[in-house]
């Protein structure tokens, strides 16, 4: 099936001053290679800074006007351009984005839901916003009378109000309680059963999982691994790059073991793979150059080991 | 030798619904506890009154038996969730660490921050690499009592395990009292000794 | 090669040059004697040519030093007036922004008080009271052009306060002193400096004109408004020049400053600063 949304070695830096005059660019995501088909729900999982947030707004043409933007994207097999951005964001493709601060501080959320179609989609709305647990009312009040986790809430409404084929919610969850943020995950997945497509950033690895069918692992601004979902239920031995692991063996009911050390900086990266430094599996090769994405037992894997 | 709250209730302005109402709750030195409580239940509000930023309409905060200091350094020290918005964002990281009194190097090493870092600026390092430095700059205070918000909401889980192996482990070692507001049961059973529901 | 053409590098090569242009007007007026721009009435009324770039006036006094010396004149008005303006507008933002409910409320009454008049009226009307001249020019100016730049203050440091890291400060257990200089005055620097900047033109509008209607500097200074409003009277007598050439001079003047206030705002102010 063609993929609805086609990713490949996506680049984006960031021209950046200096101290003084100089300027120079930072690469934020590089070799950075996603695909999302219709009826998938495709999480993004990985390190905080790891550009995940910064693929959301790339996709939907939401980068600041110092940024580059290289490498490919294609939506439903058309190159994905600034115009088509454009014309497609906000219908086709709709975005639950991070920062609560989104929301139109003069307006009511109800109708900040609606936005502007006609008629008023008031009964889906009153729908949506009770099965995510909004209280009564709610659409009456403005954002800054609601709590973080409620303000989430009315953004997951509103992104799933516009009905696009490709929804990219970043990190829809904070805030939200188990079961709010279960009921927003079952509202994603039952979108992706229509045959659309989501597109999961987050934090939550355990709670995205039970609804994803991929997960993708970014490091560094780069894909480290694209595993299926089941692989992380399943344990840090069924995953396949040492980063994802690591990942695994840190949350909380996994046993809550840190890796030591830190992301390297964007601008400061190592040459070779990015997750080198804090390898445990490193060799000479890992240091000579960035290891090309490779299918590994019905994933991909960007490690020269991995398997 | 505890923090409590004692029948707080609490509402924005004058009018605005009760967003806490008759709620009491018991932090004992030494020991930790997990809040739970579905969102606008008042979770953040309630860590606020705690920490002093913000004075309950009625019922009482005490420390000891006594209400919270006014002036000086606050024995209840609170770490916000968003670590960018808590740190001055012109100030090199040095300078944040060093508002809260010297600096202890075991408490940097256990937290796992570079000596390069002090000298970068807020935007120059990640929500996990900021929130390091404000978990570091309440332990720095020699606060007895720590309020954390949400602390690893916005981190991944390795970030997430490395601060908070830190935490327990300075916690153990200086018997704070830490009351950590969170969603997630499998990180509340790892940290807390005790939940409570709001 | 980009980094010569990058913003930053323009605003310095702007802020040089235009620091250049104005110490040299200065000086120039500075060093310009008396005597150069006594008048010989052989001279009177000559339209521009090499020996006299601006004409000479009905007097037969060469324009063009007129000018210079009439710039560096509104040039000391300007920068003193405008220092002391945005001076006052720091520290009424920050008073009316901590202190009291009631304290702001008797700010904001001034400002609107301020605001409603007009300036140019209320700039003659304090220049006549003190008795004209540069020191009741400078008055009336300095004393009406900072409540726009104080209001921005208030509203900056007001929005400061609730940022996080101020509150965190205060549980650390630092003062409110001490929260002034160390969170609060550091953040209002690139306002003040762009408030600054963009007060002076005004600053010198302001001069020229009310010194024009005649409530400024005495007639026998050779301020810019001054010869304008002497030219007045003969440009019915076709000499274009007497007012078209100080004017525009004034106008560049005017512009160049603006437009560097703007580019400084954009350098400075974050949402800008990496375009």
């Amino acid at each position: 099936m063609q993929p609805i949304l086609e990713i490949q070695d996506l680049r984006v830096s960031f021209r950046m001053y200096d101290r003084g005059l100089a300027q120079r660019d930072l690469a934020v995501l590089s070799d950075l290679t996603l695909s999302v088909r219709p009826g998938e729900v495709v999480a993004v999982a990985g390190s905080s800074g790891s550009g995940k947030s910064l693929l959301a707004s790339a996709i939907l043409g939401l980068l600041p006007a110092n940024a580059t933007v290289g490498g490919e994207m294609r939506y439903k097999g058309e190159p994905l351009t600034q115009d088509r951005q454009k014309r497609l964001r906000g219908s086709e493709i709709a975005l639950v984005p991070q920062s609560v601060q989104y929301l139109d501080p003069l307006m009511k959320v109800g109708p900040q839901a609606d936005g502007h179609r006609s008629p008023r989609p008031v009964e889906t709305r009153r729908r949506l916003f009770s099965r995510l647990g909004l209280p009564e009312g709610t659409e009456k009040l403005y954002p800054f009378q609601l709590s973080g986790g409620m303000a989430r809430r009315v953004l997951v409404a509103t992104a799933l109000l516009a009905d696009a084929q490709l929804l990219i919610a970043d990190e829809p969850t904070p805030g939200m309680s188990l079961d709010q943020a279960l009921e927003a995950l079952r509202l994603f997945r039952g979108m992706a059963d229509e045959g659309r497509a989501v597109v999961l950033i987050t934090h939550d690895v355990d709670l995205a999982v039970a609804f994803a069918d991929r997960v993708a692992v970014f490091y560094a601004g780069t894909t480290v691994e694209i595993a299926p979902a089941a692989d992380f239920r399943a344990g840090a031995e069924a995953l396949r790059h040492p980063y994802s692991q690591a990942l695994w063996r840190a949350l909380p009911q996994n046993g809550f073991v840190p890796i030591p050390g830190f992301q390297p900086y964007a601008g400061n990266l190592p040459r070779g793979c990015v997750f080198a430094p804090r390898c445990p599996r490193r060799t000479a090769a890992c240091e000579a150059g960035v290891p090309p994405m490779r299918p590994v037992r019905g994933g991909e894997v960007r490690c020269l080991y991995g398997a | 030798m505890a923090l409590e709250a004692k029948n707080v209730s609490f509402r924005y302005g004058r009018r605005g619904p009760f967003v806490l109402e008759d709620v009491s709750l018991r932090v004992e030195r030494g020991e930790r506890v997990a809040l739970f409580a579905p969102s606008g239940r008042g979770k953040t509000t309630l860590a606020l009154l705690l920490a002093g930023y913000a004075r309950p309409q009625s019922g009482q905060i005490l420390l000891e038996g006594k209400p919270l200091p006014e002036t000086g350094v606050c024995p209840v020290q609170l770490i916000w969730q968003h670590p960018e918005k808590a740190i001055n964002p012109r100030w090199r990281l040095r300078r944040v660490l060093e508002e809260s009194g010297a600096i202890h190097e075991e408490d940097l090493v256990a937290l796992g921050i570079e000596r390069a870092w002090l000298d970068r600026f807020p935007r120059e390092l990640s929500g996990g690499e900021l929130q390091r430095f404000c978990v570091a700059r309440a332990l720095c205070s020699g606060a007895p009592y720590l309020i954390l918000d949400e602390i690893s909401t916005m981190l991944d889980g390795i970030t997430q395990a490395q601060i908070w192996n830190a935490l327990l482990e300075a916690a153990e070692a200086r018997s704070l009292g830490l009351l950590a507001v969170t969603h997630n049961p499998a990180l509340a059973q790892r940290i807390a000794t005790r939940t409570v529901e709001l | 090669m980009r980094a010569l053409a990058n913003r930053r590098a323009r605003v310095l090569a702007l802020a040089i040059l235009l620091a250049a242009v104005l110490a040299g007007v200065y000086a120039l007026g500075l060093l310009i004697p008396e005597e150069a721009i006594a008048g010989s009435y052989l001279q009177a009324g000559q339209a521009p040519s090499l020996s006299h770039p601006f004409g000479t006036d009905a007097l037969g006094r060469d324009l063009l030093l007129r000018t210079l010396k009439g710039l560096s004149t509104s040039m000391t008005v300007g920068i003193a007036a405008s220092l002391i303006s945005a001076g006052i507008a720091v520290l009424v933002g920050i008073a009316s922004a901590i202190g009291s409910r009631r304290v702001d409320a008797g700010i904001n009454w001034g400002i609107d008080l301020v605001m409603g008049v007009p300036h140019t009226i209320l700039v003659m009307l304090i220049s006549f009271a003190l008795g004209r001249g540069l020191k009741g020019l400078l008055v009336g100016i300095a004393a009406t052009h900072w409540c726009s730049l104080a209001r921005l203050i208030r509203a900056e440091v007001l929005q400061l306060r609730g940022q996080p890291y101020v509150a965190v400060s205060r549980k650390l257990g630092k003062s409110s002193a001490w929260i002034l200089v160390h969170h609060l005055l550091p953040h209002l620097m690139p306002q003040f400096l762009v408030g600054l900047i963009l007060l002076f033109p005004h600053a010198i509008l302001h001069e020229a004109s009310v010194s024009f209607l005649g409530f400024g500097l005495p007639p026998e200074q050779p301020a810019i408004g001054i010869i304008l409003s002497e030219s007045m009277r003969y440009l019915s007598a076709g000499q274009w020049w007497s007012a078209v050439l100080p004017g525009a001079a004034l106008v560049l003047l005017v512009l160049l400053v603006d437009r560097l206030g703007e580019q400084v705002r954009r350098v400075l102010d974050p949402w800008s600063a990496q375009e």
